[in-house]
């Protein structure tokens, strides 16, 4: 710790465009206890000089709310995928590696395009289908406590892809649509109104790159930031899936 | 030749989604843009709830009286018809939301829950778990998804509001936005635009609550285009955000309310552990001020006491912006049961346990009540009139405000957990009223003239090329700071005339530097600081807007603070005393000069105000408030 007390120590892998190769930076900024990644990203981008003296253009990345809510600020920090907001200078081995988070492909820098998840969402049609965004006069029917708190674990998922990098089965190699947009067929399928659409979400998950192409690794439980019971939602899903199954075979 | 008209919105955070939804559920195609994927937006910060009249709870909760609490929170700065509607629309909102499948929290019978948020007497605050405003917004934004898959909506994510695009009668006939990722600026023709895009918080960095996106830049820009911004002065500073380097996280009141103590120690050279000083060593402020609230005192009065103690007194811990809010002498089982959710984000964001040691908290810019100004049309009942095209009209024609950037359902300070039901709400207004103008609108309007298009997206161009060329001495990251510290203490808390004059020189001063930055980056791709550099000079020119609406408003009004101006009530004095009566008449002369809209003009040589008139015509001011 005592060496750490005098700076923080940072080495970046960067990328100047999509398809360009990536190069390693290394910034040295002055300690402080209650520095975050963003917060002594900020300290870079202010006088973005490495430990050589060069002077380098600011270092991209992605970040908004800083709460750990909005799921922009997810990288990967010392090889593990997590929002950068969280991630604590004092909790973290020196120098800090920051990569971009795996399996997305790189727009700059830390910053990667994520439009894989939306896409997943799209395809297993993860909404209610409601009649329209007005008022019907009436909520929706009643939802037990028990059942609220397992729903609720699931609603809280930011898409922050932490999840999916550190999924050996996702990425640009496969088709396999990743934990995060399982675990929301999960919730609405929970949902009193939105089990109607029960089979059209898991026809959508039990074709290629649907839930057989887990691996069961299990590290995408162990990486979300939220602890969302990804592997258990993906369990519910294969016993939902296998009856779906046997319900189109005899028509049921 | 007949075609379907089209709507722009931009920003799609809970109020952009709700008028994207309400467009498209009408049939007419909608164009949406933001700055990142949509369900990143700064609507999922908001933690406590949303407000609705369901009177679930025994105690004769009425819509009425949710009116009142708003009105009156506000000092009846707000126009009241539109107060009106929101409150009885709430419930209306809330059963759609759960229709949605928003997970909101549940009683033991399985119906909505309730509870009790700050400033009103009963439980009317919808919630779902301890992240409202991300389940809320992503009840819309997965609706908004449904109606993208049938084609109805398409996405512009990580595209950037440039401009206004206005035909030769001044009506606005779409945008000019740029890719933030290959630069290119583009223009889209529509027939309306909407504009969502939030707060401006950023001014008062790092000590903001705020997202870092929530830079106002979007408002300024359609304000530097004619678009009159109202009630600037209004800002809500939260009094207990925990300290950080690159924001200031919210400390639900809840602490306070639950024995939290605010103090700091008597002598601010003390650098002792807080464990190690003694009680008799400590400034128990809150407590010292108001023996009858103590740590309860509400959120304005206590973030002034904690600005007193720290800028004005000097007895900031160890003479910085820090004082402690302790929670270390209750009971640990107690705490962790109440306050769980707050607790935790100390711990995530801050690495201590307040359990252990106090935590270190500072006021924070939270909300802006001002924003965009808008009309409304208010129909024989007293409320907004359905579906008129005038509700939620910003002053330029075609051009639509709602949610955070608009100033409209606040007055000079807003309600605990009406923040997400006025997003919703109006959001979902401006989406009716669009509706209305689409459906209105002449087919044979005459073309947008290409020319002027061609010109302004060459005019951006060039915008973009002289930051690119430009090699000045500074820095952009480091002239926000020098805009946030001089917004946190000369347009803060507590304004002084003299200070607020000081301000506009020194904004105007940062206003030339900010024309004169290095980049440090030539990239053409993805260039972040470029892009920054660009939103700091509108967040400079809205900052002025602020100051300068706030020199000009000499009173103390909700919000906005202005000592030299209090009107004292006199202590011990009741209705018939002649110091109350001279109080009394004192308040009404002072509403008579100053109970009106601030509304700032953009001009070259800075904003321009003028004042108008508010609809008080449900629940008109006839008594001064006196809580004693």
């Amino acid at each position: 710790m005592p060496a750490n007390r005098m700076s923080i120590r940072f080495k970046i892998r960067r990328q100047d465009a999509p398809g360009s190769p990536s190069y390693w930076q290394e910034f040295a900024i002055p300690y402080a206890p209650d520095h975050n990644v963003i917060s002594a990203l900020m300290v870079v981008q202010n006088n973005p000089v490495t430990t050589d003296g060069q002077r380098v253009a600011p270092v991209v990345w992605d970040r908004n709310c800083m709460e750990e809510v909005c799921g922009s600020c997810a990288m990967l920090i010392n090889g593990v995928p997590r929002p950068s907001c969280s991630a604590l200078i004092d909790s973290l081995t020196q120098p800090i590696v920051l990569e971009p988070l795996p399996k997305f492909p790189v727009v700059r820098d830390l910053l990667v395009d994520r439009s894989r998840i939306d896409e997943g969402l799209r395809r297993v049609r993860a909404w209610i289908e409601i009649d329209g965004a007005w008022d019907t006069h009436e909520g929706a029917p009643r939802i037990s406590p028990i059942e609220w708190s397992a729903n609720y674990l699931y609603s809280r998922c930011m898409s922050c892809g932490c999840c999916l990098s550190a999924c050996p089965q996702f990425g640009p190699h496969s088709a396999f649509i990743g934990p995060a947009a399982l675990a929301q067929v999960r919730l609405m399928n929970a949902h009193p109104t939105g089990r109607y659409d029960q089979a059209e979400r898991l026809h959508a998950i039990m074709g290629d790159g649907g839930i057989s192409d887990c691996g069961n690794a299990q590290n995408c439980v162990r990486v979300c930031p939220k602890a969302i019971p990804l592997t258990t939602a993906i369990g519910e899903l294969g016993r939902q899936t296998t009856v779906q199954a046997v319900k189109d075979l005899f028509g049921g | 030749m007949k075609t379907t008209p089209t709507a722009i919105v931009i920003g799609g955070g809970l109020a952009g989604l709700w008028a994207t939804l309400r467009i498209a559920d009408a049939g007419f195609p909608v164009q949406l843009f933001s700055l990142f994927e949509v369900k990143r937006s700064h609507s999922v910060c908001a933690q406590g709830g949303i407000n609705a009249v369901l009177d679930t709870k025994g105690q004769r909760d009425s819509i009425h009286q949710h009116i009142v609490d708003t009105l009156k929170g506000g000092e009846y700065l707000a126009n009241q018809p539109p107060v009106k509607s929101m409150c009885e629309a709430a419930p209306g909102l809330i059963h759609t939301f759960e229709r949605m499948g928003v997970t909101f929290s549940r009683t033991s019978e399985g119906l909505l829950d309730q509870r009790l948020f700050g400033g009103v007497k009963n439980k009317r605050t919808c919630f779902a778990g301890a992240s409202s405003g991300q389940q809320l917004l992503y009840g819309v934004d997965q609706q908004v998804r449904r109606l993208e898959s049938l084609g109805q909506v398409v996405k512009f994510e990580w595209w950037e509001f440039l401009s206004l695009l206005k035909d030769a009668d001044g009506v606005c006939r779409g945008i000019l936005a740029m890719d933030l990722k290959s630069l290119e600026i583009r223009a889209f023709p529509a027939d309306v635009v909407v504009i969502a895009t939030g707060g401006f918080g950023q001014i008062y960095a790092p000590k903001t609550t705020t997202s870092s996106h929530c830079t106002g830049a979007a408002a300024s820009r359609c304000y530097q285009q004619g678009a009159w911004f109202a009630n600037a002065e209004f800002f809500q500073f939260h009094p207990t955000a925990m300290i950080g380097r690159d924001k200031n996280r919210l400390m639900s009141e809840a602490a306070r309310g639950e024995g939290g103590r605010i103090w700091t120690p008597r002598d601010p050279r003390d650098a002792r552990a807080p464990n190690a000083i003694p009680e008799a060593e400590r400034f128990y402020f809150l407590e010292e001020f108001f023996p009858a609230y103590g740590n309860t005192v509400s959120r304005d009065e206590a973030s002034r006491a904690i600005w007193h103690v720290t800028r004005e007194m000097g007895l900031g811990i160890q003479g910085t912006d820090r004082v402690y809010l302790d929670l270390t002498h209750l009971d640990r089982a107690f705490v962790s049961g109440r306050l769980g959710a707050i607790l935790d984000i100390y711990r995530k964001f801050a690495g201590t346990d307040p359990l252990a040691a106090p935590m270190e908290i500072f006021p924070a810019a939270h909300y802006p009540m001002g924003g965009l100004w808008v009309d409304f049309e208010r129909d024989a009942d007293g409320g907004m009139r359905p579906d008129s095209p005038r509700n939620q009209a910003t002053n330029l024609p075609g051009l639509y405000a709602c949610g955070e950037c608009d100033y409209a359902y606040h007055g000079a300070n807003r309600l605990g957990a009406n923040s997400l039901l006025s997003a919703s709400f109006s959001g979902r207004v401006a989406g009716e009223s669009v509706v209305s103008y689409l459906k209105g609108l002449d087919h044979r309007r005459t073309p947008l003239d290409q020319a002027g298009v061609a010109f302004e997206i060459a005019r951006q161009q060039r915008l973009n090329q002289d930051l690119m060329r430009s090699n000045g001495p500074e820095n952009p990251y480091q002239l926000h700071q020098a805009l946030g510290a001089l917004m946190t203490t000369r347009v803060g808390v507590v304004r002084v005339n003299s200070e607020l004059a000081t301000a506009l020189d020194e904004l105007r001063e940062l206003e030339r530097r900010a024309a004169s930055v290095a980049l440090g980056d030539s990239s053409a791709w993805t260039n972040q600081t470029l892009v920054f550099a660009r939103q700091l000079q509108d967040m400079i020119r809205l900052a002025m807007v602020v100051a300068k609406s706030a020199l000009e408003r000499d009173e103390c009004r909700g919000a906005h603070h202005k000592p030299a101006f209090k009107i004292p009530l006199p202590e011990g004095k009741f209705a018939g005393d002649p110091e109350f009566e001279d109080y009394r008449a004192r308040w009404r002369a002072n509403n008579d000069r100053w109970l009106k809209t601030t509304i700032a003009e953009f001009s070259a040589e800075g904003p321009r105000i003028h004042d108008e008139e508010i609809d008080l015509s449900i629940y008109p001011p006839t008594e001064p408030r006196d809580y004693r």
